[in-house]
């Protein structure tokens, strides 16, 4: 077996609400734990409305899902799409089934656990609401990534999924350690934050109180790397890229430095006279 | 002129520190009644009500119809309201 981890980790990307940004998180902390040497494996539990494959760029690759590997239709083998640039790095791309109920809890944690054999990392992208999908991504897992927006319907949704995890979960069931919960603040803009007319780090992390794994700025790289089909963190040169990677690396016990928190942007004046690609960090 | 940069600059929107209020008054709230929150009221209902019929020897049953347990929510603050009514008789075989 693989040399790094004893027993694999299982991740998920949470937020109960739609659109703050679980699937990009999710692709890019993947990417960062292979391009650091794990063996990783990110799977799409949003049955219906699959987006992982586009965010990774290997839609046209998919031929079997996580439900056909349920049913017994493929194998793990099958249905797992290597990824074009990493090798240690694997998809498992949702079904695109209108019937919510394929994914049942007994197969999932069957095919979880065939997952740990081989992998060091598995990144559950969860969907949207407390229903059955988001149920089935949180309940096995080891540690959650909670992504949060700094807005007012981001931040309560982020605390009931929080209340879920405590007391849903396997982990809470039987009793034993609690699942390690990670805040990640997506889609952050510090000139708005400073103008008094969005919720800070600060104000988040007073109301939520669970540790900060990081800050992602609102990036016009993130919408570049979605159309290119590349997850943001391998386009290095960015802020949302970088503030990716430091979050993998204090994910994996690193101590890095917050950055992006703070209002960096040159004066107008400033930015007349020096022409800059638009979401590059300075 | 500071004051008109300051006025132009921060105060101009001051949106967030309302949606900070918001937040933490609805989710004290939704916490209170999660279930976990209402585990751990429950069950230190049940204790207090043991701690009270011990010392005041008088039966746990009678107790418990005398003990309104309240949990109030005002703003920026909560209560935890405690109400004990025991007939006279029992004060005084306390003593
Ligand atoms: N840091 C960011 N900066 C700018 N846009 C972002 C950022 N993170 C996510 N987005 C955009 O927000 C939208 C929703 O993101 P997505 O990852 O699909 O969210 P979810 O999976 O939670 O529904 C997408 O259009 C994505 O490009
Ligand atoms: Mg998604």
């Amino acid at each position: 077996m693989n040399g790094k981890h004893v027993v694999a980790e299982i991740i998920v990307v949470t937020s109960g609400k739609g659109g703050v940004g679980k699937t990009t998180t999710s692709a890019a902390f993947a990417t960062g734990l292979a391009q650091r040497g794990n063996r990783t494996v990110v799977i799409d539990f949003d049955v219906g409305l699959r987006n992982l494959d586009l965010i990774m760029g290997c839609e046209r690759r998919v031929v079997y899902d996580f439900v056909n590997v349920i049913n017994g239709d493929a194998t793990l083998r099958q249905a797992l799409i290597k990824d074009k640039r990493y090798d240690n790095l694997f998809i498992l791309p949702a079904s695109q089934t209108r019937d919510k109920d394929s994914l049942d809890k007994e197969a999932v944690g069957r095919i979880l656990n065939e997952l740990k054999q081989e992998f060091d990392y598995i990144v559950c992208d969860s969907p949207a609401g407390i229903e059955r999908g988001a149920f089935l991504a949180m309940y096995y897992a080891d540690s959650a990534i909670v992504v949060t927006n700094p807005e007012v319907s981001s931040v309560r949704d982020s605390d009931r999924i929080l209340g879920i995890l405590s007391s849903k979960s396997k982990r809470a069931e039987e009793g034993s350690e609690h699942i390690k919960e990670h805040l990640l603040l997506t889609r952050y803009s510090p000139t708005r934050v400073e103008r008094g007319e969005m919720l800070s780090v600060n104000d988040v992390l007073d109301i939520l109180s669970v540790p900060l794994l990081g800050v992602i700025p609102e990036s016009q790289a993130v919408l570049r790397a979605s159309n290119s089909g590349t997850p943001v963190i391998v386009d290095s040169e960015s802020d949302a890229g970088q503030a990716y990677t430091d979050a993998v690396a204090r994910f994996l016990g690193e101590d890095r430095p917050h950055r992006f928190i703070e209002n960096t942007k040159p004066s107008l004046l400033k930015r007349l006279f020096t022409k800059k690609r638009e979401g590059v960090s300075a | 002129m500071r004051n008109l940069l300051k006025y132009f600059r921060k105060d101009k929107n001051p949106s967030a520190a309302l949606a900070k209020e918001r937040l933490q008054i609805i989710i004290s709230h939704e916490r209170i009644h999660s279930s976990n929150r209402a585990n751990l009221l429950t069950s230190m209902q049940k204790e207090l009500v043991e701690v009270i019929a011990r010392h005041l020897n008088i039966d746990t049953h009678k107790v418990r119809e005398q003990v309104k347990f309240d949990f109030a929510q005002n703003d920026g603050h909560s209560v935890l309201e405690l109400n004990i009514t025991l007939p006279d008789e029992d004060i005084v075989a306390a003593r």
